[in-house]
């Protein structure tokens, strides 16, 4: 049984909802005070939910699993599945509310490339504390740093302070310390989400010949199928805090997006915890429903979808696009409402909007809501993204449609044509 | 047959549930001996970028402080320089010098220490190390301003010692410098870890840092000496471990002025228990600090 590298039995992690985080005492005991008498929680921020004292959250539900030394595991899921909290617990980041983890071996978490770099330290200085920090001793930095250098095609400015460098160059330089880690156990969570796609390919065949010449196990979270095809050689699905699935990648994936097309007719966003994100975002998202009650469309119909929201602070010619995604999470085309909005903190807000789904090709449909700005320029600033409502567009039955080859969008219908020009 | 097989120590590493109240992560910590080195050296080297006279800021502050010091205080307000009924001249330049290099060692990483965890969230949510090696860090990179320092004073000294006709001798006590140093960094860590551990859910503490240092100061005799403190009031003053420390200090340094064994052994015990105690509440708080901070 010595082969088995990572066990997770039984493990369950759960989060006190209602008052998280960084209480003063004096809001304490205003809390305390009100409830005395009876009234509101000054505290509370208006538009959540209010959960009563002790109420929880159960981020994972009996998680068991086993690794064995040298397997390359990928870990989907939902958001709010779980997956990062069981990332934070089998990376020592958090601890778990019951159940045990062994571990046999060296871990290295990259739950975000770059961790510790300090601006005003060299590329150099940076490589040293970023592997010191993920778990590498000096000696071993030592012997890799020519190769991480070299790796990073960024010779000439390793002896520059990287507040000097670019976002692109930031990034290159992180990911090239984390493709040379080689403790036992790597875990990743869409460390390859950014930078660019040809740095990205490099990075991924690098782990890929790492774990396949040393025998490191690997973890990896993500929402890339097509990453994780290429990676992994197991999925483990996780819904609502639990394995759903444990085996074959084809037959994961599968799995999975079974279970993320939801039959959902409205979302409740107050009941969803969200990811904490470094922005502020300028609001919320509270509601959002299919305004014709059905998630299932013909071509020749329009879509229309009801938002509302509620104003964390004062908002003006607010602008709204809509992401459209397949399955496997490929966009393939965004729609725009321009300045449509203006109002006050905490004010709510509520949009209807449609579309003609005469350009989808039949298939299922995710969605992604973004609230924006316009800035000068041309640029955005993004305030609020949420995932929206999933639906699917029928086939008219004519033909069978071969979204593989074909793609998702049916352009204009050709027309026939005289070699002269159309003279209409 | 698989619940045994975690806890039967097949498993280099376990992460469990259960939390054993010394569960102290020493061992570890050591091996992690690079880590710290690191950011001492990125402590000390950021902290010093584009800054002209670099690591000389480190003498400038206390140096100055000690000016005033003895304008003020020894000139002006005549307060005492002596720690017992005069015999010898004490050199009061020498002596507000050694008081404020202690106290400023002491107080700038308490104060540094204290939020450890807040200051570090963004690593300490990314990556697991052996959370004690920020604030061990924090205390060996001000102990590279502090030995900065006592060159300083140790400069002072030999001017005083050859020059001045001082009463200054080199005296067996002087071994205890090394120990005092050691004792300072133990209760600085020792206090900056506890009020870490309590300031991931009230963030009140670490408004009370800055002040309660100030108030602590007056408590210590840095700009006055002992002489100034009533008899009556001697055990509970010495209580205090910085009291004991910086008389002892001197003495060590000058070859003459306080030592009471009793209470330098006292000072000793309230370090050891502060420092044990900041140990248990920081390894208990850090096991899930990031879930509240």
């Amino acid at each position: 049984m010595d082969d088995i590298i990572l066990k997770i039995e039984n493990v369950s992690k759960i989060y006190k909802l209602g008052q998280i985080g960084g209480t003063t005492l004096r809001e304490e005991f205003q809390r305390w005070g009100a409830k005395m008498r009876g009234k509101e929680d000054p505290t509370r921020k208006i538009g959540a939910v209010q959960y009563s004292k002790g109420e929880t959250f159960l981020a994972l539900d009996n998680v068991s699993f086993e690794v064995k030394k040298g397997e390359r595991v990928g870990i989907i899921g939902h958001n709010g599945a779980g997956k990062s909290t069981l990332l934070k617990l089998i990376s020592r980041i958090t601890a778990p509310s019951t159940g045990m983890i062994g571990l046999n071996g060296r871990i290295a978490s990259m739950l975000e490339v770059g961790t510790g770099f300090h601006r005003e330290l060299t590329g150099r200085e940076n490589i040293y504390m970023n592997g010191a920090i993920l778990g590498m001793t000096k000696k071993e930095i030592d012997s890799k740093i020519e190769d991480i250098i070299e790796f990073s095609e960024l010779r000439q400015f390793i002896d520059t302070p990287v507040k000097r460098y670019s976002s692109g160059m930031y990034v290159k330089l992180a990911f090239s310390v984390a493709a040379h880690l080689d403790s036992e156990i790597m875990i990743m969570d869409e460390v390859l989400a950014v930078g660019d796609m040809a740095f990205q390919k490099k990075c991924l065949d690098k782990m890929n010949e790492v774990s396949r010449t040393r025998g490191n196990t690997i973890l990896y979270v993500s929402h890339n199928m097509s990453t994780i095809r290429e990676l992994c050689d197991r999925v483990i699905v996780l819904e609502h805090g639990k394995v759903t699935f444990n085996g074959g990648v084809e037959e994961g994936i599968e799995t999975y997006l079974k279970a993320s097309f939801q039959n959902e007719l409205a979302i409740d966003y107050t009941n969803i915890p969200r990811e904490k994100h470094r922005w502020t975002s300028k609001l919320k998202t509270a509601y959002t429903a299919f305004a014709d009650e059905k998630n299932i469309f013909d071509a020749h119909e329009q879509l229309r979808i009801l938002i509302k929201w509620v104003n964390e602070e004062d908002v003006s010619d607010l602008c709204l696009r809509i992401e459209f995604r397949t399955q496997d999470e490929r966009t393939i085309g965004t729609s725009f409402l321009y300045d449509f909005y203006s109002g006050k903190k905490d004010e709510q807000g509520e949009i209807c909007v449609s579309l003609d789904l005469g350009s989808f090709a039949p298939g299922r449909y995710r969605t992604k809501y973004t609230f924006f700005n316009k800035g000068a320029h041309g640029r955005i600033f993004d305030a609020e993204v949420v995932q929206g409502l999933s639906f699917r567009v029928m086939s008219d039955g004519e033909i069978q449609w071969d979204s593989k080859h074909w793609g998702n969008i049916l352009l204009p219908e050709l027309r026939q044509s005289s070699p002269e020009g159309d003279r209409t | 047959m698989q619940e045994q097989n975690i806890k039967s120590g097949s498993f280099k590493t376990v992460i469990s549930s259960e939390h054993h109240l010394f569960d102290l992560h020493i061992r570890e910590t050591f091996q992690y001996r690079d880590l710290i080195f690191l950011f001492v050296k990125r402590d000390f080297n950021a902290k010093y970028k584009q800054t002209i006279l670099g690591p000389l800021w480190a003498i400038i502050q206390p140096l100055l402080t000690t000016v005033v010091f003895t304008v003020i205080f020894g000139n002006l307000a005549k307060l005492t320089t002596a720690d017992v009924p005069e015999e010898h001249i004490m050199p009061g330049f020498l002596f507000y010098m050694a008081g404020n290099i202690c106290w400023s060692y002491f107080s700038s990483t308490l104060q540094a220490t204290s939020d450890t965890f807040i200051v570090n969230r963004f690593t300490m949510g990314k990556v697991y190390y052996p959370r004690l090696a920020a604030p061990i860090s924090t205390a060996f990179s001000n102990l590279i301003s502090y030995g900065i320092q006592l060159a300083m004073f140790m400069a002072f000294w030999m001017i005083s010692f050859f020059k001045d006709g001082a009463d200054i001798s080199v005296t067996p006590a002087m071994a205890l410098l090394p120990l005092l140093v050691v004792q300072m960094m133990m209760l600085a860590v020792g206090f900056g870890i506890i009020i870490s551990s309590v300031t991931t859910k009230y963030r009140d503490l670490a408004m009370l840092v800055g002040f309660g240092l100030q108030l602590w100061h007056y408590g210590c005799p840095v700009a006055y000496g002992l002489q100034l403190v009533p008899e009556k009031w001697m055990s509970l003053y010495m209580l205090n471990p910085m009291s004991s420390i910086i008389t002892t200090f001197r003495y060590a340094a000058f070859g003459f002025g306080y030592f009471n064994l009793g209470y330098y052994l006292i000072s000793w015990g309230v370090t050891l228990l502060v420092f044990f105690t900041g140990l248990v509440m920081f390894s208990r708080i850090e096991r899930t600090f990031m879930d509240t901070i």
